[in-house]
């Protein structure tokens, strides 16, 4: 593999083309939709003689199901139909659908329950208040299993087993290596090298999407159902639902126009989905489910909590010589997208540096817990929080400057990871410079109060194709109207990060029309092509690529039939800016875009021109086709009496290639900087015996407008040879690198080591009494 | 209890509606008279997706009986606007990108024109821009888009078409 990525060594380059719409201010295309009220979401669907749907969860962690009885409840009056995993084909299904082993989820499962909050059964009433009293009606006999809810007590074998014949609990395991990891520690030993060790413990943490897990069935007698979902990928709703229910994938229609929120928590098959299809087929009307905010928090899933064992070897002038890392991560119930977590975690780990020497050994382990899975930064917010402490408290064990020591490591410009990954543009240096540079310039801060720092980088869509995705991985076709109007039909999926604009931007830059000329349609399977959707950051990068794409070809029949009009001399090139198409060397020698166009159609028997554009990766490693990289600095101040943080500001700099949506690239910065805050130091699920403590938005504590401390962002442009105009992914990284930085300023502003996350009061305080202690006993 | 009739004025029109007593304001709003610009995401007054306001005041929609508000006149994120014409605050957002999924917008909007409402006149913090909104969660855009929205309002950037 290693020879084929060195054949695709490019130098990265800035480019100084003047661009028309990229990197231009513009509004939101579906901006007056969503301030005006008129966007409208799944929650908000409502059709005619539409039934209501409600679920019944399971009250145990781990139970057997001897029977259930349904018969009362289909006695009360207006429930049209009660459903269990009987009326299902029983069908495991997971996202991982190229290992058989991984699909292992059954919504409505026949046999076991294996987490509280688990379906049991569902309802379709002619309201929501009798779905919810026909719950209660159902009477479930269950046999009481003995239950497990940590990975390092679910691995131990004497634990109860979760899945049958997975041996100890152990779901999918990842090994990671390259150089000779034993060897390097050995030489550091011996050369008097610096080799540390610590135990992390990342938390989970709720997507809490603001739409709450919603969808809409409708199956009709002619043996196709229409869903409207609330997905990050229509594509996989249809595919996994299509598999659910035995029926052909092009049967089943999923709509996704708008979606309040994802944030990798909704690209999996969710219950919401599957219970309303299978009730629907049953009656053949409408059935709309929705969560409550508690069904949401108890019953999807979460981000992966993380047992990180890290040991590190440095030389005494900060060189980074080897790495070992174990981490046990609490998987939950069921695979889902937990297993890519696991591996990106445990690569990203390594990120940003050169290390010679690197081992990592991931073990996903089930518990009797809602099941854990990629949640922006798919595993690296916490791989991030282990590394960049270490890093920074070893600088400070060797009195080491921690920029020169991070600098002299980064990864750089065409640089290989053996074996993994080949990075082509990295602007790593120079974000380390200008955050240096700023943090320099803030001068000192006063008592209890320092900036932390940390670095990281991210990918841009995954390689991998686990889903088995018989297409490509992003598609779009582009079709002009006589009038020059463009339509333009991705898969790709907008849950409010605007790739609806993004790809607007993309094909009005490429087409040289205005943005206002491009009509977008996306999230919808009967209309747009398949793509994989949106997570792992990968929408700029693929469906960016395939939307140039498309454009390129629809322009390229416009352009020859300009020089065949225009009767140019071959040599010219012709292009098309602003609606203006031109002679490159002479602009002022063209004709209008709008009688192209009409001529063109005319030429061609009256066909519409049609574009098409295609992207999958390939020869880019196995991880990512690009990556961005960060630099993010944390100012805190730490109450020493009670514990409690105040984040002063967070400056971040940033890589992300060219950026396209300037207004988009603010809006990813700070609302990932809320998150991960959140992330950092509010944001817990604390459970008991498996039952979540805070299953409400008074207890789960999110970042508020007035705790949101101000942002910057000083852009690093690269231009990326890979991505489209050079750009790579903005929006998911920025939440690796602020839980570590915020422990980094913890450390330096009060001298404790933070192991545990969520950085709260009450640990603050613990470690500064152990501190304390220490001294004392000095 | 019997369902009993309800009159109130929901963005200007005057609406009768048949409901039982312990229907809650936002469910006449959104499921009765089909408004569903307003939003619900929890079931315990905490997230502020439903705020409306009633005589012009921020009400959580999700937190009173419909019944309260008996011949008042209720505004929801579709009355903003008028004939076609953006108001500040909705201008504001779209030029600051002060949302993205956009289903907390409505809601926030509301919470914001009741605050630019009740500052009218008087020079507003920046703190007292984000306590304004701090009953609203918006799990997107980190809030200091939607700060920067009402602040350019707040110092007159925009004016009332």
């Amino acid at each position: 593999m290693s020879t084929e990525i060195k054949e695709l060594k490019y130098s990265t380059f800035k480019t100084n083309v003047k661009y028309s719409v990229i990197n231009t201010k513009v509004h939101n295309v579906d901006g007056i939709a969503k301030v005006t009220g008129r966007a409208q979401y799944t929650f908000d669907i409502k059709l005619p003689g539409m039934l209501y749907g409600k679920i019944l969860r399971s009250p145990h962690p781990h139970a057997r199901i001897i029977n259930i009885d349904t018969s009362r409840a289909m006695e009360l009056p207006g429930v049209k139909a009660v459903v269990t995993g009987k009326d299902t084909l029983g069908i495991k299904q997971g996202i991982w659908r190229r290992y058989e082993e991984l699909c292992d989820e059954q919504i409505l499962p026949l046999e076991k329950v294996r987490y509280i909050g688990e379906p049991v059964a569902a309802v379709a009433a002619v309201t929501e208040e009798i779905a919810e009293k026909a719950l209660d009606l159902i009477d479930v006999e269950y046999e009481v299993l003995p239950a497990v809810f940590e990975p390092l007590d679910a691995i131990k074998k004497d634990a109860p087993v979760i899945h049958e014949g997975v041996e100890r609990n152990v779901n999918v395991t990842r090994h990671i290596e390259w150089g000779d990891v034993d060897e390097a520690f050995a030489e550091a030993e011996k050369n008097g090298g610096y080799i540390r060790e610590d135990w992390f413990r990342c938390s989970g943490q709720h997507h809490m999407c603001m739409e709450t897990r919603a969808a809409v069935s409708s199956y009709t007698p002619e043996g196709k159902l229409t869903v409207w979902a609330s997905t990050q990928s229509a594509y996989y709703t249809q595919a996994l639902l299509a598999g659910v229910l035995g029926m052909r994938e092009g049967d089943v229609r999923v709509i996704a126009t708008y979606v309040g929120g994802g944030f990798g928590g909704k690209f999996e098959l969710d219950a919401a989905m599957f219970c309303s299809a299978v009730l629907s087929k049953k009656l053949c009307k409408p059935v709309k489910i929705v969560f409550t905010r508690e069904e949401d928090l108890v019953a999807t899933k979460r981000r992966t909590p993380m047992y990180y064992y890290v040991r590190t070897a440095m030389s005494r002038d900060g060189q980074l010589l080897a790495r070992e890392s174990r981490m046990f991560s609490n998987g939950g119930a069921y695979t889902g997208m937990g297993a890519t977590a696991l591996y990106l975690s445990g690569f990203f780990h390594s990120f940003p540096y050169k290390w010679k020497a690197y081992r990592y050994d991931g073990y996903r382990v089930y518990t009797n817990t809602m099941p854990s899975t990629s949640m922006r930064g798919f595993g690296a917010p916490q791989a991030m929080f282990c590394s960049e402490q270490q890093i920074e408290w070893m600088c400070a064990d060797l009195g080491l400057d921690p920029y020169e020591v991070r600098r002299k490591n980064a990864h750089t410009e065409c640089y290989e990871v053996p074996g993994q990954a080949f990075i082509q543009s990295c602007g790593m240096t120079e974000c380390i410079d200008k955050i240096e540079e700023w943090v320099k310039s803030k001068g000192d801060l006063g008592p209890n109060r320092a900036i932390g720092i940390s670095s990281c980088g991210f990918m841009s869509g995954g390689i991998f194709n686990w889903f088995d995705s018989p297409y490509s991985f992003s598609s779009a076709v582009v079709t002009i109207n006589n009038d020059g109007t463009v339509e333009l039909h991705v898969g790709c999926q907008d849950i409010g990060q605007g790739s609806n604009t993004t790809m607007a931007i993309i094909a009005a830059e490429t087409l040289g029309v205005k943005i206002e000329d491009i009509k977008g349609h996306s999230g919808d399977t009967d209309h747009c092509p398949a793509d994989l959707g949106a997570w792992g950051s990968r929408q700029t990068l693929m469906a960016g690529n395939a939307v140039k794409m498309a454009c390129e070809d629809a322009k390229k029949q416009l352009l020859e039939f300009a020089y065949a009009e225009m009767g140019l001399n071959i040599v010219y090139d012709l292009d098309i800016k602003d609606r203006w198409v031109h002679v490159i060397a002479r602009p002022e020698r063209g004709m209008k875009y709008e009688d192209l166009v009409k001529k063109a159609i005319r030429a061609k028997d009256g066909q519409r021109i049609v574009g098409r554009g295609y992207y999958t990766p390939h020869r880019k490693g196995m991880i990512s086709p690009a990556y961005s990289y960060m630099m993010q600095a944390v100012d805190a101040e730490v109450d020493p009496e009670t514990g409690k943080i105040k984040i002063h500001e967070i400056m971040t700099a940033h890589d992300c290639g060219q950026p396209i949506n300037p207004l988009g690239l603010v809006g990813q910065l700070e609302g990932a900087a809320s998150m991960a805050l959140g992330y950092a130091y509010l944001e817990d699920l604390p459970m008991d015996e498996g039952k979540l403590l805070n299953p409400n938005l008074v207890d789960y504590k999110v970042i508020r407008a007035p705790e949101m401390p101000k942002t910057g962002m000083i852009d690093i442009e690269t231009y990326e040879a890979e991505g489209p105009y050079g750009a790579k992914e903005a929006g998911e990284g920025l939440t690796n690198p602020t839980a570590a930085a915020l422990g980094n300023a913890i450390f330096h502003a009060l001298g404790i080591q933070m192991k545990e996350l969520p950085l709260t009061p009450e640990r603050i305080l613990k470690a500064l009494r152990e501190k304390k202690e220490k001294e004392a006993n000095k | 209890m019997e369902k009993r009739a309800l009159k109130l004025s929901v963005n200007g029109q005057e609406y009768e509606v048949f409901i039982h007593p312990k229907t809650l304001l936002v469910e006449v709003i959104r499921d009765h008279l089909g408004f569903t610009g307003t939003k619900r995401g929890c079931e315990t007054v905490s997230c502020g997706a439903c705020t409306v306001l009633v005589n012009g005041v921020s009400v959580k929609s999700c937190s009173i009986l419909a019944v309260q508000v008996e011949g008042m006149e209720v505004t929801t994120v579709e009355g903003l606007e008028k004939d076609g014409k953006l108001s500040p605050i909705q201008k504001a957002f779209l030029d600051n990108g002060s949302y993205q999924c956009g289903f907390c917008t409505p809601g926030m909007l509301m919470s914001a024109t009741a605050f630019l409402n009740e500052n009218e006149g008087r020079e507003v913090t920046e703190h007292e821009i984000r306590e304004g909104i701090e009953g609203n969660i918006c799990r997107c855009t980190g809030y200091n888009s939607i700060v920067r929205a009402i602040d350019a309002v707040a110092k007159g950037t925009y004016k009332e078409e």
